[in-house]
Formats: structure tokens, C-alpha cells, sequence
């Protein structure tokens, strides 16, 4: 445990709850850029957050076959999202990371994952067995990479606790860089698009029940435990994409707390997800969905370049 | 003295039970109520034995000094007390549900029999533990396997029941000689047949041998804890045999042979190849992998919790074999976290097996079908099972912070310290094992969503499923006792693993507790490199849900919650239209298709019209590898050498006399 408790606690939920009010301006930079794509102007970059308002004061239809599982859902996925944002360095080098590493982040995640395709099973409808069924299918071929590529991380920043790794690879300039962190980068990039749903896995704006993967586990929800849904996914969206940035690229981030840092560090983190939204949506405009049963060829070039990155960190 | 009471009264309370329920045979419910009810108190006394054994240290009674082959004796060491703690849990709860069970059975088949073999089964055992001897182990190790056979079988007009219990009756035989080969080769070396004498052996044997018994001890043990490719009995003896024995088999007995493995690699050949690590690494993790994604397509319950125990001691085989490893190469601190890991994992998953084999028993007691395609909405007829099930179901997915994904996580923690071993080809073939054991750990959360989706919510399938009804109490007490450990165990992990190591620091003789635990927090390899504190993520949770239930009421006002159907696209939605169990995991069998080499059949049945079908169906075979590419070929080979030695049987008994006055020659000559 670090020796300074009370400024972990207080940063950690400083940065959670920046996390989790951030993720709607991102996707919703996300969705501009796309339209520009489009030649189209696109919805103002601050309508997901009308979007969440307005759910949150509309009433809920149930189904009548729905059970606990499906009412207790929403509210897990935001608990353990905000939990496993506790241990990710959003700006500062200082999280609640005694209570969980990467992989307890990783297996978070998953749990919000196993309850979303329980409810998708709960209704009785068969869109959500079939989003809940390839859903499953998708990730357990992740899994593989995404831990590969942790394993990279902690071996070139002597740590699985994600705030020791940036801080490993912020302190010693470019001493630690090796070219087993750009594979994992690339690796885990790949598994950031998996993970949350992105062209070219799934598409996230797609209204047919019969190309979603994502979007029909969460078809039955309404109201409040939708705009809860909708929140959590796209936090775990800015969740993996601050790994990638703080965990892979973390030069910028604020390792003390004086004034000066702590703006860096802010800056450098909007920068770096800006940067990466960007790229996700010239991805998402310039790639078309793949067949769902192409899938396992992309996941596995994922897997094999973080197969890669441990192998040539040993070699090299 | 207090050790030595408990120890006795465990002893003589199961013969004691064993005798009463024979001996009540025409009052059936009797029979079972005082024999279950004495096993119980049996299992909580081993209870209260090993704490005092781990906490302590061993405790020993000698039975005989002077019987043929040495003394025979029972010792608990602290090893053998920490696999009684995990024997005695699953029986204390296993006891007390089949006081309600077996009314299932009531009029059907003979109850006193099921009593009596259960608490022999209970003392053979703990014989198994405990023996000190090599030839009256040996005889308990068979007892057991004998035991457990009758229990199998103990539905034996029930259809594929008895062809089950023969096939586990030749696998484990097979183990058995192996076995017997193997320790009777050591008490050649040792000179003694006492388990004492053969501590460290290994130093005396030389190589070819040491690594000849090493291949035998893990195949007979490997038979046992259901190893690919020796595990093809597992998936049809532990769902013929009656759920509560199944939950005994699943949870306790496959971890006999992990104690038996970690006695004979550990204290008595010693660990000095790495290759021995290494080969048990690898086949761990292919076992790990072919058990979890045969559990995704089988569609009985019991089935797939039986492939998902092949799946899961894989993991803990991951554990050894990483256990071995370290120490093969002297790094004896991450030798001892990786045993550390797999002893909880092996505690871990005792506990959330025997806990879903009790909760698939109680499906079969309120629908009276196992079948996973004919159930569905349980979560409303049985509310109190379904609950219990989901916590042993998050157990088996590694949600955390569950006892599962604290095991789990340990098992990653000790293969990510891989980085210490100096050989660099053993250190490429690690991530590789890791990554195996991610694709498992996620395949394994698929089985639970489908295993509990397509059970338990949603609607009905079936009248069955339809007109269940909830078990009753006694069954549902002895869930509870097992799901609150399940949770327990991983919150709770921190005050647990300092009791694990002082088990390892037995057998190794280095201490990490200091280094893995402090306060609240699990640090293997030293504080630096990885941290994590269940308890706290448990408690975050309980405050962060609650507050966004709160906030979330709050913001927007109170809004209305109408019920209403689920949306149908127009047409009105029938149990047929949701998903089942084969389609559910269909997406991974294709992706799969290499190892489950399925063959799908589609059948049309078209009314007048050909553009008007009456009914389609859907058939899926699945080839079963193991069997027809390994053990048939063996079995005809077997079979034709057989054929062909039965040329001498020509029924002549001239013939035969000439053969005896043959060998009565040949023996005179060579033996003189």
C-alpha cells in the first residue's frame, strides 16, 4: 500500500469520475468525425450527453420474462466499470492500484460482460441470445491477446499495477522502449476495437438486429437502465483507450502532484484519447464490418503480434 | 489429545454409520437420515481436525505394528490435513443434502445401500490421506475406486448407466497399476514399504528410472484427475452416478490424486529436471483448453460441469507443473506461491463444483430432467436454487471477487514471475501456456452465461421446466453453507493464504506468506510487481452500486416501470423462438471446428408445397477425438492380439498338461 492513502483515494476518484464524465464527449467526437466522413455535419459533439439526459428522465418498459439479473444488470456494469476506472492513471501516476491491477481491471470488465449476456438471455428474445452468443465468442478469442500484451507491459515496466507501469515508462524516457511495445500497442489496439464493439467487429451504429453484436444485448433495455448501458459501454470504451495511452505511451502523464505536472498530465491524456478517437473513426469510416466468421483471422493477428511482443522481448 | 479424539471418532463414526444403515435396511428413510446424519457429524469433526492439523501439526494413530509389510499407521501431515479440510467441507454439505435427495430414490432403489457405501466411500477416503503404508494406501486407493464404481452404478436400471461405470472401472484400474508399479519400484529402493522412509528416495533411483516413474505416477495419477487424453471416463461416470456422488467425485476425489502428485514429485523423487515442469505444464494447459470447449457443446448438466472439472484441473496441473518448474531451477519462493496458488484453486473449485453438482441435482429433483434443451425459466419457479447456482456459476466464470478469480489470478501472478527462469526456450513456452489459460478463463465465463442462461432465465422449453417446483430446505441449507464459502473464500483470501503456506512451507521449506500477504492485500512476487485486495473490491462494489441506484433515481425524478412482452417484431414469441443451448455456443463451435470436427445435418419435412416447410431440424454430431483416434485403435489392437492368442486354447486336455509340464521345465532351468 502506498504510504500516502488519503490523495490516492481522493485522485482515484477524481479520475474515475473524469473517466466516466468524459466518455460521452469522446464518443460523441467520435460520431462528428465520422460524419465529416460523411460529408455530412453531424450532431454536435456534446449530443450523447442530451442523449443520456433525456433516457434518464424517460420511463421503462420491462419484459415480462425478465428477471432479477435483468434489473440488477445496469447498475453492476456501472460499478464495476467505475471500479475498475479506480486503478487506471487517468492524469496522475497515483490510483487505488493496491485494490487491482491490469488483470483485475481486465476480469471488471468481463464481469460487466458476463451480466450484460445473462440479461441478454433473460428476456426470451432471440436477438439477445444471438448478440449474447457472439458476443462470447468474440471475447474469448481477446482474452488471449489482451493478456499477452499485459504480460508485455509488465515485463518492460516491471509491474502489473498499471500507475507503477506508467511510471516506470515516464520516468526513464525512452530507456525502456522496446519494439515488444509497439507490437503490444498495435495488439492491444486491435483488442480495444473487440472489446467495445467498433467497426471493423461490430458495428455500433448499426440498426439491424441481425448484424449486432453489442447493441442487441442491450436491445431490450429502456429508460434509465438504458442510458446506464449506453454510459458504461462507452466508459469502457475511454477505459481501454486510457490504457492504451497511459499504459503503452504514458510520456505526459503527471507523476507529482505540483501545478505544473498535473496540467501536463491533463493535456497530454486529452490529447492522446483525442488522437485516438480520431483514429478509431477514420477506422470506422474507411473499414466496412467484417463477416462475423473473418473475426477469428483478425483476432488472431492480434494475438500473434502480442505473441510476438513477448517472444521478441525475450530475444531481443 | 484433542486431535487424536477427533481423529478417532471420524474413524469409527463411519464404520459406525456404514453399520447402522445396513443394518436399518427395512426402514429406508431411517436409514438414510441416521447414516447422513452421522456422516455428518463425521465431516465436521475432520472439519475441526484438519484446522487443528494445519495449525498445529501432524497428528498420528498406529493402527497395527506388526502387519505384513511394516507397520500400518494413519498420519495427517499438514499436506494431508489441508486436503481434509477440502474433503470434509464438500461432504459436510453433501451430507446434509442427500438427507433430502434421496427421497428421489425412495421406492426405486435400495437407500440403505446408498448410506452405508457412502460413509465407506467417506472412510476410504480418508484412508487415502492418511495412510502412512504403502500397501494399505494402495488398498484404500482401490477401495475408493471400487466404492465410487458402486456408487456409479447405483442407478443401474437407468440407461447408459452401467456401460458409464464400466468404462471407469477399467480407466481407473488402468491408473491403479500403474500406480501400484510405481510405489512398490520406490519400496524396492527404500527398503521399507512406510511412506516416512520413501521422503527423498529419488536421490537413490537412478535417472532412467526416476523419469520412468515420473511418466507412471502421472499417468495412473493423471487417470484419476482426468487428464487429456486419460479423462474419456470423467464426462460419463460423474453424471451416471447420483448428483450428490458426482459432487463428491468432482470435488474431492480428482484432488486425491493432486495430493498423491504433489507427495510423489515433491517429497518423495524430489524435482531436480525441468522437463518434468514443463511437460506437466503443457499438458495442463491442453487439457485445460479440450475440457472447457467440450463443456460448450455438451447439452446435459451434469455433462458439462463434468468437462468443465476435466477444464479445471487442467488449471490446477498448470499450477503444479509451474511448481515444478521453479524449483527445478532453484527458485524456491515462486516454487511455493505457485503451489500456493494451486492449493487454493484446488480448494476453490471443490467448493463451486460440488456446489453446481448439488444445484444441477436439485434441477433434476424439480424438473426430473437433465437435459439443457428442455429447461428454461427456472428462475422463476425455483428462486432460491437459482440464486445459489448463479454465485457457484460466478465462482466457475472467475468473476471477481469471488473464490475463483482469486485462484485464477494467482495461477497468472506465479506463470507472469516466468521471467526469472534463466532458460530462454522455457521462457517463450510460457506465454504461450498463459495464453491458453486466458482463452480457457474466457471460454470457461461463455460455459456459465450458457450453462445458467439457458437453465435457469428466460422461459420454459418444457412442460417439465414449466411445472417445476423449488427442493426442498435441507437441500437449499447445504447450498447456502457451500455458496457462502464460495464468496468467503475470495474475500477472505488474505487471513486463508498464510494457512496455505504454512501447508506448502511443509513440503518446500520457504515461507512466502510474509511476502504474498499484507493486511488486505495479495502481493505474490514481492509488493512491486503486482497487488490486489478482494475484500476491498468486494466492499467498493457494495458502496458503488447502491449510490448509482440512488443517483440514478435522483437524477430525472422517480420514472415509471411498465411491464409489457419482450419485442417480437410483430409475431407473437413462443419458448421456440429463443436461443438453446446449441446455438448458443455454435458461433465457438465453428470457430473450433478443427478439434470438435462436427457434422451438422439439416432436415427439411415440406408439406404439398415445396415452398412451405412443415418442419426443419437440426442435427449436430460432434466426433469424439480421444475415443475413436486413441483408444479404439488400442482397444483392437488389444482385442486382435487376444484373437490370435487363443489359437492355444484348443480345449484339448492334453494340449493344456503339455503346456504346464512346459513352463514347469522352462521355470526349473531358468530359476534353479
Amino acid at each position: 500500500m502506498s504510504t500516502d492513502l488519503p490523495t490516492d483515494i481522493v485522485l482515484s476518484i477524481i479520475q474515475a469520475v473524469a473517466i466516466l464524465a468524459l466518455s460521452p464527449l469522446v464518443i460523441g467526437v467520435i460520431r462528428k468525425v465520422k460524419a465529416w466522413f460523411q460529408s455530412r455535419r453531424g450532431a454536435s459533439i456534446v449530443q450523447p450527453y442530451r442523449d443520456l439526459a433525456k433516457l434518464f428522465h424517460k420511463g421503462s418498459t420491462v419484459s415480462q420474462n425478465a428477471s432479477w439479473v435483468f434489473q440488477v444488470t445496469p447498475y453492476i456494469c456501472i460499478g464495476s466499470v467505475f471500479v475498475a476506472s479506480l486503478m487506471v492513471p487517468f492524469f496522475v501516476t497515483r490510483t487505488l492500484g493496491f485494490i487491482g491491477d491490469l488483470i483485475v481491471v481486465i476480469y471488471l470488465l468481463a464481469m460487466m460482460r458476463f451480466f450484460m449476456a445473462l440479461s441478454a438471455l433473460d428476456t426470451g428474445s432471440a436477438f439477445g441470445g444471438m448478440g449474447g452468443s457472439r458476443e462470447m465468442m468474440i471475447s474469448s478469442m481477446v482474452e488471449p491477446a489482451m493478456l499477452l500484451a499485459i504480460f508485455t507491459m509488465a515485463l518492460i515496466g516491471g509491474s502489473t499495477d498499471l500507475a507503477a507501469i506508467s511510471m516506470a515508462l515516464a520516468g526513464s524516457g525512452i530507456d525502456l522502449v522496446r519494439p515488444a511495445l509497439f507490437l503490444a500497442a498495435v495488439s492491444f489496439f486491435i483488442s480495444t476495437l473487440a472489446e467495445n464493439a467498433r467497426v471493423p467487429v461490430d458495428n455500433p451504429a448499426t440498426h439491424l438486429e441481425l448484424t449486432m453484436v453489442h447493441e442487441a444485448m442491450i436491445l431490450e433495455y429502456s429508460g434509465k437502465d438504458l442510458a446506464m448501458m449506453e454510459w458504461a459501454s462507452m466508459t469502457k470504451l475511454v477505459l481501454f483507450l486510457t490504457i492504451l495511452s497511459n499504459v503503452f505511451f504514458p510520456w505526459g502523464i503527471a507523476m507529482d502532484l505540483s501545478v505544473l505536472a498535473i496540467s501536463g498530465g491533463i493535456i497530454a491524456i486529452l490529447l492522446k484519447i483525442l488522437v485516438l478517437a480520431l483514429l478509431i473513426a477514420i477506422i470506422e469510416s474507411a473499414m466496412s464490418k467484417m463477416r462475423l466468421f473473418r473475426l477469428p483471422n483478425l483476432l488472431t493477428v492480434s494475438f500473434t503480434l502480442a505473441l510476438l511482443a513477448v517472444t521478441s522481448y525475450y530475444i531481443l | 489429545m484433542y486431535a487424536e479424539l477427533l481423529f478417532y471418532y471420524l474413524i469409527v463414526s463411519l464404520v459406525v454409520g456404514s453399520i447402522i444403515a445396513f443394518v436399518l435396511h427395512p426402514w429406508p428413510r431411517y436409514a438414510i437420515l441416521a447414516s447422513f446424519t452421522i456422516a455428518m457429524t463425521a465431516s465436521v469433526a475432520g472439519l475441526l481436525l484438519s484446522i487443528e492439523v494445519i495449525t498445529t501439526g501432524s497428528v498420528h494413530i498406529e493402527l497395527y505394528s506388526n502387519m505384513f509389510f511394516g507397520s500400518w499407521g494413519l498420519e495427517f501431515d499438514r499436506l494431508g490435513g489441508f486436503f481434509l479440510l477440502i474433503v470434509s467441507l464438500v461432504m459436510t454439505s453433501v451430507s446434509i443434502y442427500s438427507i433430502g435427495y434421496m427421497k428421489e430414490y425412495e421406492g426405486k432403489y435400495d437407500l440403505s445401500v446408498m448410506g452405508g457405501l457412502f460413509n465407506l466411500f467417506f472412510l476410504s477416503l480418508i484412508v487415502v490421506i492418511a495412510a502412512d503404508n504403502i500397501v494399505l494406501f494402495l488398498i484404500a486407493w482401490e477401495s475408493m475406486s471400487l466404492l465410487s464404481y458402486l456408487l456409479v452404478v447405483y442407478e443401474h436400471r437407468k440407461e447408459g448407466v452401467a456401460g458409464s461405470g464400466y468404462l471407469y472401472l477399467v480407466m481407473t484400474h488402468l491408473g491403479t497399476a500403474l500406480i501400484i508399479i510405481s510405489f512398490l519400484i520406490m519400496a524396492n529402493y527404500s527398503d521399507s514399504y512406510s511412506f516416512s522412509d520413501l521422503q527423498g528416495i529419488g536421490g537413490a533411483i537412478p535417472d532412467v528410472v526416476r523419469s520412468s516413474l515420473f511418466i507412471m505416477l502421472f499417468i495412473g495419477f493423471g487417470t484419476k484427475a482426468g487428464i487429456v487424453p486419460l479423462h474419456i471416463w470423467l464426462p460419463s461416470a460423474h453424471p451416471a452416478a447420483p448428483s450428490n456422488i458426482s459432487a463428491v467425485m468432482s470435488g474431492v476425489m480428482v484432488k486425491m490424486a493432486l495430493l498423491m502428485l504433489v507427495r510423489s514429485y515433491f517429497e518423495y523423487l524430489g524435482v531436480i529436471d525441468s522437463w518434468w515442469g514443463l511437460l506437466i505444464l503443457i499438458v495442463g494447459s491442453i487439457s485445460a483448453l479440450l475440457g472447457v470447449l467440450y463443456a460448450l457443446q455438451g447439452t446435459d448438466l451434469k455433462s458439462i460441469l463434468a468437462y468443465s472439472t476435466v477444464e479445471n484441473m487442467g488449471i490446477i496441473m498448470v499450477g503444479l507443473g509451474a511448481s515444478m518448474l521453479f524449483l527445478s531451477y532453484g527458485l524456491n519462493s515462486l516454487s511455493a506461491l505457485a503451489l500456493i496458488a494451486t492449493l487454493f484453486h484446488a480448494l476453490n473449485h471443490a467448493i463451486f463444483k460440488a456446489l453446481l453438482f448439488l444445484g444441477a441435482g436439485s434441477v433434476l429433483y424439480g424438473t426430473h430432467t437433465r437435459d439443457m434443451e428442455s429447461l428454461g425459466g427456472l428462475v422463476r419457479t425455483m428462486p432460491r436454487t437459482s440464486v445459489l447456482v448463479f454465485i457457484g456459476v460466478m465462482s466457475l466464470a472467475a468473476i471477481p471477487p469471488l473464490g475463483g478469480f482469486v485462484g485464477e489470478w494467482l495461477i497468472f501472478q506465479s506463470l507472469l514471475q516466468s521471467f526469472n527462469i534463466p532458460e530462454i526456450g522455457v521462457k517463450i513456452l510460457i506465454p504461450i501456456s498463459i495464453a491458453m489459460l486466458a482463452l480457457t478463463g474466457a471460454l470457461a465465463a461463455a460455459l456459465s452465461v450458457r450453462f445458467f442462461g439457458i437453465t435457469f432465465l428466460s422461459l420454459p422449453r418444457s412442460e417439465q421446466a414449466a411445472h417445476s417446483k423449488e427442493s426442498p430446505g435441507i437441500m437449499l441449507w447445504a447450498m447456502t453453507f457451500l455458496a457462502i464459502l464460495c464468496v468467503g473464500l475470495g474475500i477472505f483470501s488474505f487471513w486463508l493464504i498464510p494457512y496455505i503456506d504454512v501447508v506448502t512451507t511443509s513440503i518446500l521449506g520457504v515461507s512466502t506468506a510474509s511476502s504474498i500477504v499484507d493486511g488486505l492485500v495479495l502481493s505474490p512476487g514481492n509488493s512491486n510487481f503486482a497487488q490486489m485486495a478482494p475484500s476491498l473490491i468486494g466492499v467498493l462494489m457494495l458502496i458503488v452500486i447502491p449510490v448509482t441506484y440512488a443517483a440514478s433515481r435522483y437524477y430525472g425524478g422517480q420514472q415509471k416501470k411498465r411491464t409489457s412482452t419482450t419485442w417480437d417484431c410483430g409475431t407473437p414469441l413462443n419458448p421456440r423462438n429463443q436461443y438453446t443451448g446449441t446455438a448458443f455456443s455454435n458461433p465457438i463451435v465453428r470457430v473450433f471446428s478443427y478439434i470438435f470436427r462436427d457434422q451438422t445435418e439439416i432436415r427439411t419435412e415440406y408439406t404439398s408445397s415445396p415452398y412451405v416447410k412443415k418442419r426443419i431440424s437440426y442435427h449436430q454430431r460432434i466426433v469424439p477425438v480421444f475415443e475413436k483416434y486413441l483408444y479404439r485403435p488400442v482397444v483392437n489392437i488389444g482385442m486382435g492380439a487376444a484373437r490370435r492368442v487363443t489359437i492355444i486354447q484348443t480345449g484339448n486336455i492334453q494340449a493344456y498338461l503339455a503346456y504346464i509340464f512346459a513352463i514347469l521345465v522352462l521355470l526349473l532351468v531358468i530359476f534353479r
